[in-house]
């Protein structure tokens, strides 16, 4: 813990946004993790591209279930709406307020125990659904909370800080994912901003689900030499399959990415997504090559980092649904509740 | 960009932008800090050791550190470093044993000082420890030159001055009043090892236009506040101009008000944002009900029946940088009185020039800016008489150079060999998110001093204006120094770029990124680093990715959240002293 919260002091420089705010008006509260938890990275990422996106704090919901990565929903966008649901029962929530209020920007936090284990099957329908959020994942092998049991995607072979090796298969969320009719997916590392903020942002204009799994070291039980998801191991072994620009909508196309062998992918809110591909010919939106191209760098030892698969075209829970198309709250209340004789003329066929 | 060299005394000095800019390095953070424990003595004697006049600065110094400071660049004004040096003074227990100790067996060095200001004293404090004699001559009768004469007493108590001298005369200096020096070469002829010359710049400038020499109701500023000083001047006219807009002029326009003025005016030649006046002075002087004129320019007294009766002036219009004018007309204003504020200069006409010494420019000796020593060997100049008026604190500075040069020059060694300057560095670290200083940022204001009010303060001339700082004042402004000294220290090979310091920086001081030169790097920092004074402090190579740490001097508030999130301590908090030397630090000399 440290002995002071973040005094609300800043750089007299700060930039603004859209909405006159500054990147400080999109932090939360004081975290409590650890010193140096890949999840705090994370959060000061997230924070990055809510303030970016000139995003309304209001018209944010943070939702999140049990565990280290699900303290951090408490540590940006003070003003946003939350939900701390119980263990694993985040993607239900989550599923919930997306129904009731399509204009929100929900968006989900969890760890690998949270998703992969308590939490599996309800990721799974989550997916199914394509319910519009962003999904996080940080992912750091280990039950932090529990002080560093292994958890469902540390990988064989990898040993805990005091030294025994994991012998049981890992859940990839990317191949998980992939299976079940995902549309975005993205693999992160918390010590790489530049790479991540594109990639948030891109996941908040996406019509669907956006799931990013991040490798996001626990610096108290999961940073030694025995370990697949340190912070060295991983900067050791990172492969960055693309490299993501997102350009919002209505802004001139003059990407950090130099043009040669660039996707462009126009989205659903006119924004663009563009992407160049590390190794020539990888194409995220072939989800079979993306499967292959996955399966052989797993069978290499790497780490495939970037925007790995995406699907621009496929419905969302509203479209699959044929839902209203505002918001709950703004549905006249008559409309909303037909009353007891509507009931009644319904009722008992 | 190289790594930085954090060995080097000046690096991490320049970060503690008071210190850096005081002309003695005064360490401004520790004393406050003492000052918010309570330990007023030991502030006081942390102020002394290089300011040597505590009570006196902590009220009339020129405060080159306030506008250095570095909360002025995060919330507009500086900590209010010399009010609070004057709690340090004003709440202080005795310093009896804390005072250098004099041997009582003396070394046979003797050294004569001419004037009893500031520089004099100073030489004097930093030579008696060693065992030297030293003979103060002085042509008034009472001691402390132009803080004396200059000063009125109501922004001075002559108990202050007092005190403070007399701590000094104490230890044993043969402190010689109503002694004019008429003769250098008489001097020299004495049994003096070394001559300290510290005779101000007593001369203020006249204005040599019509009328001025037929009336004796026409004052220079600096004579006629030295008549104040000393009771010979208790009265002046309702109406008084005071041409000249410096600190002195506010001097004068202040005491005359005391003195039975009512309608005082300051004449400006030029507009207000060139004034000399430090903003304070101006502020305090305007409180009062002075009136200030700006664009006048003064072309002759006017007389009737041989009583002056005003004063002409040109109305001036500057251009923007005024540094051309036209004249608009001319303004006959009323006055009784005239005192003329518009500079002083130094004169040495008990200098002989056949000696040897050099004269330069201005018929002001040439003397060497590091030694303090004149063309002729053993005959050392400082304060306002070395380089031209200056202020305090800088005649403190030179006499603190002085010192060591005339104990070099007594022990044989060349008074160009200057001792160097030293650092400290020592973690501050008392738990795993503890600090032995107060690292909160505390978002006060700073405090205004409280005056005596105005039906009060004109009663008597030696009514202190400034009552001081209450304890809830002091203890709101002390909170708001950064604590600049407690350094951010970074050790590259222990980084595991896990980017914690970055993301819980509250002013955004801190990037990984590829090395680069500087304005390269500048432009590539989490924040704009635009002020190019404030030096960015770059890291070896960090291991896992090669990049470097870039630190933004400018911002930091030094509240010590990036050690307390850096989770291998490759960022400490470590207290930078700069360790200045001193005569008295030198070794004592074998008494022979």
């Amino acid at each position: 813990m440290p002995s002071i919260v973040k005094p609300l002091v800043t750089h007299p420089g700060l930039e603004r946004n859209a909405l006159g705010l500054t990147i400080r008006d999109y932090e939360g509260g004081m975290s409590t993790l650890c010193a140096g938890c890949g999840h705090d990275s994370v959060t000061a990422a997230i924070t990055h591209a809510l303030w970016e996106s000139d995003t309304p704090p209001h018209m944010i919901a943070k939702l999140s279930g049990i565990g280290c990565s699900a303290k951090t929903a408490a540590y940006f966008a003070r003003g946003a709406h939350g939900f701390n649901g119980c263990h694993g029962r985040m993607p239900p929530i989550a599923t919930g307020a997306s129904a009731a209020n399509r204009d929100l920007l929900c968006i989900g936090i969890s760890g690998d125990g949270d998703s992969l284990s308590i939490g599996l099957g309800h990721l799974a329908h989550l997916v199914r659904r394509n319910v519009r959020m962003v999904y996080v994942i940080e992912n750091n092998g280990v039950y932090g909370l529990t002080k560093g049991q292994f958890s469902a995607s540390a990988d064989v072979g990898s040993t805990t800080k005091r030294g025994e090796a994991n012998h049981l298969q890992p859940i990839d969320p990317m191949f998980l994912g992939l299976s079940v009719g995902a549309t975005f997916l993205a693999r992160g590392f918390s010590g790489d901003k530049r790479q991540l903020v594109p990639i948030f942002r891109a996941a908040m204009a996406h019509r669907g689900l956006a799931i990013i799994d991040v490798i996001s070291p626990c610096v108290t039980f999961n940073d030694h030499e025995g370990s697949t998801k340190s912070y060295l191991f991983t900067r050791q072994h990172d492969v960055q399959m693309t490299v993501t620009d997102f350009v919002p909508p209505a802004e001139e196309i003059t990407g950090i990415i130099p043009d040669q062998g660039v996707v462009s992918i126009p989205m659903h809110d006119g924004a663009t997504l563009r992407f160049r591909s590390v190794p020539d010919g990888y194409d995220p939106t072939d989800r079979l090559a993306v499967i292959e191209h996955l399966m052989s760098a797993k069978g290499r030892g790497e780490i495939v980092t970037g925007l790995l698969y995406v699907d621009e075209q496929s419905s969302d829970l509203h479209e699959l649904g044929n839902t209203t198309d505002k918001p709950l709250t703004q549905v006249p209340y008559e409309k909303l509740c037909p009353g007891s004789a509507a009931l009644a003329g319904v009722g008992f066929r | 960009m190289n790594p930085t060299d954090t060995s080097d005394p000046n690096y991490f000095h320049r970060v503690v932008d008071c210190q850096w800019a005081c002309p003695a390095h005064t360490n401004v953070p520790e004393y406050i800090r003492l000052i918010a424990q309570g330990r007023y003595t030991d502030a006081y004697m942390s102020n002394r050791e290089s300011n040597v006049f505590p009570g006196i600065l902590g009220r009339t110094c020129d405060r080159p550190c306030e506008p250095a400071c570095r909360r002025t660049r995060i919330d507009g004004s500086p900590v209010a470093i010399c009010r609070l040096k004057r709690v340090a003074s004003d709440l202080r227990g005795d310093l009896t044993d804390r005072l250098p100790v004099i041997p009582t067996t003396k070394s046979g060095r003797r050294v004569v000082c001419i004037g009893a200001g500031p520089a004099s004293l100073t030489v004097a404090n930093d030579l008696m420890p060693l065992g030297y004699e030293v003979v103060i001559l002085e042509q008034l009768d009472k001691a402390g030159g132009l803080m004396r004469t200059n000063i009125p007493a109501f922004r001075l108590p002559a108990e202050t001055l007092d005190e403070e001298i007399a701590t000094i005369v104490d230890m044993g200096v043969d402190l010689r009043l109503n002694t004019p020096v008429s003769s250098l070469r008489s001097l020299l002829a004495q049994d003096f090892d070394a001559v300290f010359i510290g005779t101000g710049a007593p001369r203020g400038k006249d204005l040599d236009i019509p009328g001025r020499h037929e009336s004796d109701r026409i004052h220079i500023g600096i004579d006629w506040l030295g008549s104040v000083a000393f009771g010979h001047t208790d009265k002046i006219g309702e109406r008084v101009l005071i041409i000249g807009v410096g600190n002195t002029a506010m001097d004068c326009c202040r005491s005359s008000l005391r003195l039975g003025g009512t309608a005082i005016k300051v004449m400006a030649r030029r507009p207000r944002s060139f004034f000399k006046a430090s903003s304070w002075e101006l502020e305090d002087a305007e409180e009062e009900g002075v009136e200030i004129i700006v664009n006048h320019a003064p072309t002759r007294f006017v007389l009737e029946d041989g009583q002056l009766v005003g004063m002409e002036f040109q109305r001036l219009e500057w251009d923007e940088q005024a540094r051309h004018s036209t004249v608009i007309d001319t303004v006959v204003i009323p006055c009784d009185d005239v005192i003329l504020a518009i500079g002083q200069e130094n004169a040495f006409p008990w200098i002989e020039r056949d000696l040897g010494l050099e004269v330069g420019e201005w018929d002001m000796p040439v003397v060497d800016p590091v030694t303090f020593q004149s063309s002729l060997p053993g005959v050392f100049f400082g304060g306002d008489s070395a380089m031209g008026p200056k202020n305090i604190i800088w005649a403190v500075e030179h006499g603190h150079q002085a010192a060591i040069s005339i104990h070099n020059h007594c022990e044989g060694t060349a008074v160009s060999s200057r001792p160097p300057q030293g650092v400290n560095l020592v973690s501050q670290k008392m738990g795993l998110t503890e600090w032995s200083y107060h690292n909160d940022y505390n978002p006060s204001t700073r405090q205004r001093m409280q005056h005596v009010e105005l039906t009060r303060r004109f009663q008597s001339i030696g009514t202190e204006v400034e009552v001081g700082f209450s304890a809830e004042q002091t203890a709101r402004e002390v909170q708001r120094c950064l604590n600049c000294d407690i350094q951010t220290v970074f050790a590259a090979p222990l980084c595991i770029e896990c980017d914690a310091c970055i993301d819980i920086c509250p002013v955004q001081c801190l990037t990984i990124t590829e090395n680069g030169d500087e304005a390269d790097l500048r432009t590539r920092l989490s924040a704009p680093a635009k002020n190019l004074d404030q030096a960015l402090y770059v890291s070896a190579v960090l291991p896992h990715t090669g990049r470097v740490m870039v630190k933004d001097e400018d911002l930091c508030v030094h509240c010590g959240l990036c050690a307390e999130r850096c989770p291998t301590a490759a960022w400490d908090m470590q207290k930078f002293e700069l360790l200045i030397p001193l005569a008295v630090s030198t070794p004592v000399p074998v008494a022979t």
